[in-house]
C-alpha cells in the first residue's frame, strides 16, 4: 500500500515537474562531494526522481522511527546490475542509490504533506561506495551536505491518531559507515537479490535492461508485516536480517558479539538461541540469554528491541521510539519457538 | 569545496594539521567535523572546558591523535546523550587518544574496534555519581584489534569492566587506575598481554583474565599479570544480572578463568574479602565445540599477598571458609583439570583447591583440600609484550 502510493507519487512528480533535472554522471564518478544534493540532477524534489533514476522497493525494510522512505537508484548509461545469488546486486561504478526520509503530516494521509527530512547518497565511484547525506530545507527547495550529522525536531500524527514528537538524527558520514561498511569497505545494504524479488520487481528492472543474471532469488524475503507473506518464523528473520544484520554479522561492526542475525545463520547459539551476554553490560537488562526459547520477557533481543535508552537501545543508530509492531513480530516468533 | 566543508564545521586550522576544537556552542558538530576531516597524521586538538553532547562522536581516519589539555581540563560530558552506544568510537587504525575524559556515556565510554595500533594515554573515563547499575558498561573497551597500548588511564565507575580489552592481540595495560569499577581490569578472549603497574583499588573485582565461548576470537592466552597494585576490592557487585562479571564475587582480587598460560606474579594483593587470587574454569553451560572452559598451565608466584578470605561472597562461600577453619583461602583453584591443567600456585600463602570434578559442577559439590602442586617442570617465563616505536613515542 505505502508502496504503491510511493511510486505513484514519484511517477505524479515527475509529470507535473518543471523542467526536468539531468543526471550529472561525471559528477557522481568524481572525487567531489558537492554541497548541494541538486548539483547530481538525481531528483527533481525530495521524493521525486529525475528521468533516469529508477524507484524501487524493499520486502522487508530498515525501521528509522517510521519515516517513510523513498528509495532509487541511476545507473550508467547502458551499464547493469548483476544478480548473483540472494545477496546484495554487483552494482556497476557509476551506479547512485537514493534514499530519501520523510514524515507526513498525519500517517493516516501518507500521501499528503509530505516533509523531506534527508536525502542520502551512496555513489559507487572507481575507488568504492561513498557515503554522503544531505539535509533539506524547512520549505523542501534545497538539500545541503552535513557530513557531521543533524538533529531536527519532528512531530506528526501517528496512525493511532496520538501526536509523536521525536529528536531526528541525520548521521554523520562515520555513522553511515557504522551500518554500510562490510570489512573496511562501505557498501550497500538494502538492495539483496532476497530483498528485492517481490515477484515482478526483479524482472521488471531485468526487461528495462537494468539487471543481468537471475532475477529471481531461491529463499526471498517476506513482507514482516504481511502474514500472507510467510510464517512468523520467517518474517521475523526476514526483520532481522533487515534491521539487525548489517552489524550483527560473521563480518560486520558487530561480529565480536558473537549474536549473528543474518537471513543464512542457522537457528543455533550465534542466533541468540541460549546465548548469553558477551560485552552488553547493562544492555542484558538483567536477563541472561538473547533469546530464551518460549519466553520472550526472558529475552533480552526483545528488551532491547523495546527500549529506547541509549547503552541499552538496538539498533543503537537510527531509532529513538520503539517499533511496537516488531517487538510483537519478534515476541510472537519467540514465543512459538520450541 | 573542501575549504567551504572547513568553514562550515568552524574548526580553524590554527596550524598546519591541527584542527583546533573548543567548547561552546555546537560542539557536537564542530568536534564531529573535525574527526571526519581530520588527514592522517593530524591532530584533533581540544581545548580546555566542557562539551555538552549530545550523541557518540567517532573516527574512522588513520593515523590520527586526538589530544585534550589534560583529562582534568578537557571534559566530553555525556550526560545528555540521546543515542549511540559509546562516547566516542574510533574504527582506524595509529590512533592516539590522551589527555582528555569522557564523562557520563550512557553506553561505554571509549570503544575502539578493530583499530589497530592504538594508544589510550591519560585519558580519564568516569561515571560521576559513582557506582551504579545504570552506569556504562566499559569505560576504556578497545575489541577486535592487534597492538593495543593504555598507559596512565584512570577508568571510575563502569557497571561492566573499567578497562575491558576483548578477542585482541598483543596488549599492554600499565600505569593505570581503576577504581569502584564492577571489574577493573579485565583481559577477555585475547592473546599475548602484559597487564602491569596498574592500581586496581575498591573495584568489585580488581583484575580478570576470561574466556568466552560463542566469540569470533577464543582460547585466551600467554598473559601476565605483574606488579599490579590489587587492594580492597570491595564495592558490591552491581553488574546487570546475565552478564559475566555479575557471577565475580565482591571482594575478589585476580581472578582468571578459561585460559591458559596465565602468570600472576609480583603483585601486591590485599584486603579483598572473597579471596587474592582465584583460578577457575568456566562454570555455564555451553554448546560451543570449539571452546576449553578450564584453567591451565596457570602460574601464580611471588605476589605479595595482604588479609583476604574474610567474607567471602558467593553462594556456599561463608559455609567453605568454616569449613576450612573460618577464613576463605587467599589462592583458591577450583581443581577442573586436575593435574593435567598444570596451575602452579606457589605462593605462600593459604592456597586451596576445591576439587570440582568437572566444569559445570556446582560449587556446594567442592571437596576443598589443600593445594598439591602438580608434578611438571617449572613453568617457563613469557615473552615481554612491545609496542611499536611509534607508539612508545605517542606516550611521551
Amino acid at each position: 500500500m505505502r508502496r504503491a502510493l510511493a511510486l505513484g507519487l514519484a511517477w505524479c512528480g515527475l509529470v507535473s515537474a518543471s523542467p526536468s533535472p539531468q543526471v550529472d554522471d561525471a559528477l557522481i564518478l568524481s572525487d567531489a562531494m558537492p554541497t548541494r544534493l541538486q548539483d547530481f540532477g538525481l531528483l527533481v524534489d525530495g521524493k521525486t526522481p529525475a528521468p533516469g533514476v529508477i524507484p524501487y522497493h524493499l520486502n522487508t525494510p530498515l525501521f528509522s522511527d517510521y519515516a517513510v522512505k523513498f528509495r532509487f537508484m541511476h545507473l550508467p548509461k547502458g551499464k547493469k546490475a548483476k544478480a548473483t545469488g540472494d545477496g546484495l546486486l554487483d552494482f556497476p561504478v557509476g551506479t547512485a542509490l537514493i534514499k530519501s526520509f520523510g514524515y507526513p503530516a498525519d500517517m493516516r494521509a501518507p500521501g499528503q504533506d509530505m516533509r523531506i527530512l534527508e536525502t542520502r547518497l551512496l555513489l559507487h565511484r572507481a575507488s568504492g561506495w561513498v557515503a554522503l547525506p544531505y539535509v533539506w530545507n524547512a520549505d523542501g527547495t534545497e538539500a545541503t551536505l552535513k557530513r557531521a550529522g543533524q538533529r531536527m525536531d519532528v512531530s506528526w500524527t501517528h496512525s493511532d491518531g496520538q501526536v509523536r514528537s521525536i529528536s531526528y538524527a541525520v548521521p554523520n558520514a562515520n555513522q553511515c559507515k557504522g551500518c554500510h561498511v562490510s570489512g573496511a569497505a562501505i557498501t550497500p545494504i538494502g538492495p539483496k537479490v532476497r530483498n528485492l524479488d517481490d515477484g515482478h520487481q526483479l524482472q521488471a528492472l531485468a526487461k528495462a535492461g537494468l539487471l543481468t543474471g537471475k532475477a529471481q532469488a531461491v529463499r526471498p524475503m517476506p513482507v514482516w508485516d504481511r502474514p500472507d507473506s510467510g510464517s512468523v518464523a520467517l518474517r521475523a528473520r526476514a526483520y532481522l536480517d533487515a534491521n539487525c544484520s548489517h552489524c550483527h554479522n560473521r563480518a560486520g561492526p558487530a561480529d565480536t558479539s558473537g549474536l549473528w542475525l543474518d537471513w543464512d545463520q542457522p537457528a543455533d547459539t550465534n542466533l541468540g538461541i541460549g546465548k548469553r551476554p558477551t560485552a552488553a553490560g547493562r544492555g542484558s537488562v538483567g536477563l541472561e540469554f538473547a533469546i530464551k526459547p518460549g519466553d520472550p520477557a526472558a529475552s533480552y533481543l526483545v528488551a532491547r528491541m523495546a527500549s529506547t535508552e541509549p547503552g541499552i537501545a538496538m539498533p543503537e543508530l537510527g531509532r529513538s521510539v520503539t517499533h511496537a509492531e516488531a517487538v510483537a513480530l519478534i515476541s510472537q516468533w519467540i514465543r512459538e519457538m520450541k | 569545496m573542501q575549504a567551504a566543508v572547513i568553514a562550515a564545521m568552524a574548526a580553524a586550522h590554527v596550524q598546519a594539521g591541527t584542527l583546533r576544537v573548543e567548547p561552546g556552542d555546537g560542539a557536537q558538530e564542530r568536534l564531529q567535523a573535525a574527526l571526519i576531516e581530520a588527514k592522517p597524521g593530524d591532530i584533533v586538538d581540544i581545548g580546555a572546558g566542557r562539551f555538552d553532547l549530545t550523541d557518540g562522536l567517532s573516527l574512522d581516519v588513520n593515523g590520527v591523535t586526538v589530544k585534550g589539555a589534560g583529562p582534568a581540563a578537557t571534559i566530553l560530558s555525556f550526560k545528555g546523550q540521546k543515542a549511540a552506544g559509546e562516547g566516542l568510537l574510533v574504527t582506524s587504525d595509529d590512533v592516539v587518544l590522551r589527555d582528555f575524559a569522557v564523562e557520563d556515556s550512557r553506553g561505554d565510554g571509549i570503544k575502539s574496534k578493530g583499530a589497530d595500533r592504538i594508544v589510550y594515554r591519560n585519558v580519564r573515563v568516569e561515571w560521576t555519581g559513582g557506582p551504579k547499575e545504570a552506569n556504562g558498561s566499559y569505560g576504556l573497551y578497545p575489541v577486535e584489534s592487534t597492538d593495543v597500548l593504555i598507559d596512565g588511564a584512570v577508568v571510575k565507575g563502569a557497571s561492566d569492566a573499567g578497562i575491558y580489552v576483548g578477542q585482541s592481540k598483543n596488549i599492554i595495560v600499565r600505569n593505570s587506575t581503576a577504581m569502584y569499577n564492577v571489574a577493573g581490569i579485565e583481559i577477555e578472549n585475547s592473546y599475548s598481554a602484559d597487564v602491569h603497574s596498574n592500581l586496581a583499588m575498591h573495584n568489585t573485582g580488581g583484575i580478570l583474565v576470561f574466556d568466552l565461548p560463542n566469540l569470533p576470537q577464543q582460547g585466551g592466552h600467554a598473559i601476565r599479570v605483574f606488579s599490579n597494585r590489587v587492594e580492597q576490592n570491595d564495592t558490591p557487585n552491581f553488574a546487570p544480572k546475565g552478564n559475566i562479571v555479575a557471577s565475580v564475587p565482591t571482594g575478589t582480587g585476580v581472578m582468571v578463568m578459561a585460559n591458559r598460560d596465565v602468570h600472576v606474579f609480583s603483585n601486591i594483593i590485599g584486603e579483598n574479602g572473597t579471596t587474592n587470587v582465584m583460578v577457575v574454569a568456566y562454570q555455564s553451560a555451553f554448546t560451543d565445540k570449539n571452546y576449553d572452559p578450564s584453567a591451565r598451565n596457570i602460574v601464580v608466584r611471588d605476589n605479595q599477598h595482604g588479609r583476604a578470605g574474610w567474607a567471602p561472597a558467593f553462594p556456599g562461600g561463608a559455609a567453605l571458609a568454616a569449613a576450612l577453619g573460618g577464613l576463605f583461602p587467599s589462592v583458591m583453584w577450583d581443581g577442573v583439570g586436575g593435574a593435567a591443567a598444570n596451575v602452579q600456585l606457589k605462593d605462600p600463602v593459604m592456597t586451596v583447591s576445591l576439587n570440582l570434578p568437572a566444569q559445570g559442577t556446582p560449587i556446594t559439590q567442592a571437596q576443598p583440600a589443600a593445594y598439591v602442586a602438580p608434578a611438571t617442570a617449572p613453568a617457563k617465563d613469557l615473552p615481554t609484550i612491545v609496542m611499536t616505536a611509534a607508539m612508545e613515542a605517542a606516550t611521551k
